[in-house]
């Protein structure tokens, strides 16, 4: 059956939005690192999706729509700006290098949720939301790419040399802390 | 295929992204690779530990108001002619599916988690020192063991004549909930298996069947008010065997 788009829309923003706001404050507050910057992004990302929710394609997905609605606006607010999304060498990485067995996943095991959390927010931007997208969003590969639009492979290259990143920020925090720094 | 080939797809195995025909092969290949297991059980705890440590804001209830007010009760952008006649049950499809797809993958997402923790306190358990609490083969020393540890009581199965042997038990947590664990061997295998109270939705009480996750074979059921699960790193055959003599005594 063939559906006016337009239409469908006005019926249910409320009920598909609403449930989406707890995890969306989370991401807006990792990105910003600010909580009245977070609190914004939050409403703005709201007033734009209702704004725009007519251009919303029923049966696509839902989820990813409002993550990159609250990106896209994240990305052109003032701190947004000063975030260089591209990284270099990225697009060449179509191979991903096999890595070698790791006793520094060991170093994991130790790392207490705080230092954690400070390596997710010294991580780079473009790191620290893929790696939030699909460890704490549990998003597929498919969602990340529509999210980030960034085709499939980039999500799979970006994601290995953030996890990369993350296991090396936290192995230097490690180091650091053993020699009492 | 070599280590270092399969090293480089153990990210996408573990995020559930490889196709079935890859996952069966690797995961057959870390049942037999203790180098490629040992760093995919480090792989998941990266992943656990940033799925904790990214939970980590909460909005304050001021803005969670304003936002609901601002989007709530939004009356239909055209309200003329009988588009509705097609519409509505074209949204009602769409809330359906989303509602169903919210559904499914949150119940997915807390099965995982559930899969992950029960396989992680099987690793423990056996990297521990003393495995279990009350070491014996006889049940008739294990079970009454619990009594008074754990609010329930469970019975276990005659071995005799099968392969599996009882280690022992130790008294152990899912979300809170004291359970039981008991540990069987099975030709030098060690087999977990998990009692708790079955509360329903509480205790993220995944599907019951067979599930093979993170090379590991589990199975699960609820019987007579009591989860059950069997974790391992043996085959099926050896987790349904065990499975059926724990059904039958249950």
């Amino acid at each position: 059956m063939k559906v006016p788009e337009e239409h469908v829309p006005a019926v249910t923003f409320e009920d598909l939005a609403m449930p989406l706001f707890d995890q969306l404050y989370n991401f807006a507050r990792w990105l910003t690192q600010d909580t009245t910057e977070a609190e914004d992004l939050v409403q703005e990302t709201y007033a734009k999706a209702l704004r725009g929710f007519s251009s919303f394609q029923p049966g696509t997905n839902f989820r990813a729509w409002m993550y990159r609605i609250l990106r896209n606006s994240f990305l052109s607010s003032r701190t947004g700006l000063k975030v260089t999304v591209a990284l270099d060498g990225e697009a060449d990485e179509s191979l991903l290098p096999a890595e070698s067995n790791t006793p520094e996943s060991l170093l994991i095991e130790q790392a207490d949720r705080e230092t954690v959390q400070q390596a997710l927010a010294d991580l780079p931007v473009p790191f620290r939301e893929i790696l939030l997208l699909c460890e704490v969003e549990e998003m597929s590969y498919q969602e990340i790419s529509e999210t980030l639009a960034i085709p499939m492979g980039t999500v799979m290259s970006r994601l290995f040399r953030a996890r990369k990143a993350l296991r090396d920020l936290l192995r230097t925090k490690n180091e650091g802390g053993r020699r009492g720094v | 295929m070599a280590c270092e080939q399969w090293r480089g797809k153990l990210d996408a195995y573990l995020d559930g992204e490889l196709d079935p025909a890859e996952a069966s092969m690797l995961g057959k290949h870390l049942q037999g690779c203790a180098a490629c297991s040992a760093d995919a059980l480090g792989r998941v705890q990266m992943k656990r530990s940033v799925q904790m440590a990214g939970q980590r804001y909460t909005a304050g209830a001021e803005l969670r108001n304003r936002v609901a007010k601002s989007v709530a009760g939004k009356p239909p952008r055209d309200s003329r002619g009988l588009w509705w006649i097609l519409a509505v049950p074209a949204a009602f499809v769409l809330i359906l599916s989303v509602a169903v797809n919210l559904y499914v993958g949150r119940d997915n997402a807390r099965r995982q988690r559930v899969y992950s923790e029960l396989a992680d306190l099987h690793v423990a358990a056996l990297a521990s020192a003393a495995p279990v609490d009350v070491v014996s083969t006889d049940r008739h020393t294990v079970k009454p063991w619990f009594q008074g540890k754990i609010p329930f009581s469970f019975n276990l199965p005659e071995l005799q004549g099968t392969e599996f042997m009882l280690l022992g038990g130790r008294v152990t947590y899912l979300a809170q909930t004291p359970g039981a664990h008991l540990i069987y061997q099975v030709r030098k295998h060690e087999v977990s298996v998990f009692i708790f109270q079955d509360r329903g939705d509480e205790t993220a009480s995944p599907a019951s069947g067979p599930i093979h996750a993170l090379s590991f074979n589990m199975e699960s059921w609820t019987q007579n008010g009591l989860r059950y699960f069997v974790v391992g790193d043996v085959g099926a055959d050896d987790i349904q065997a065990l499975s059926k003599l724990l059904r039958d005594a249950g």
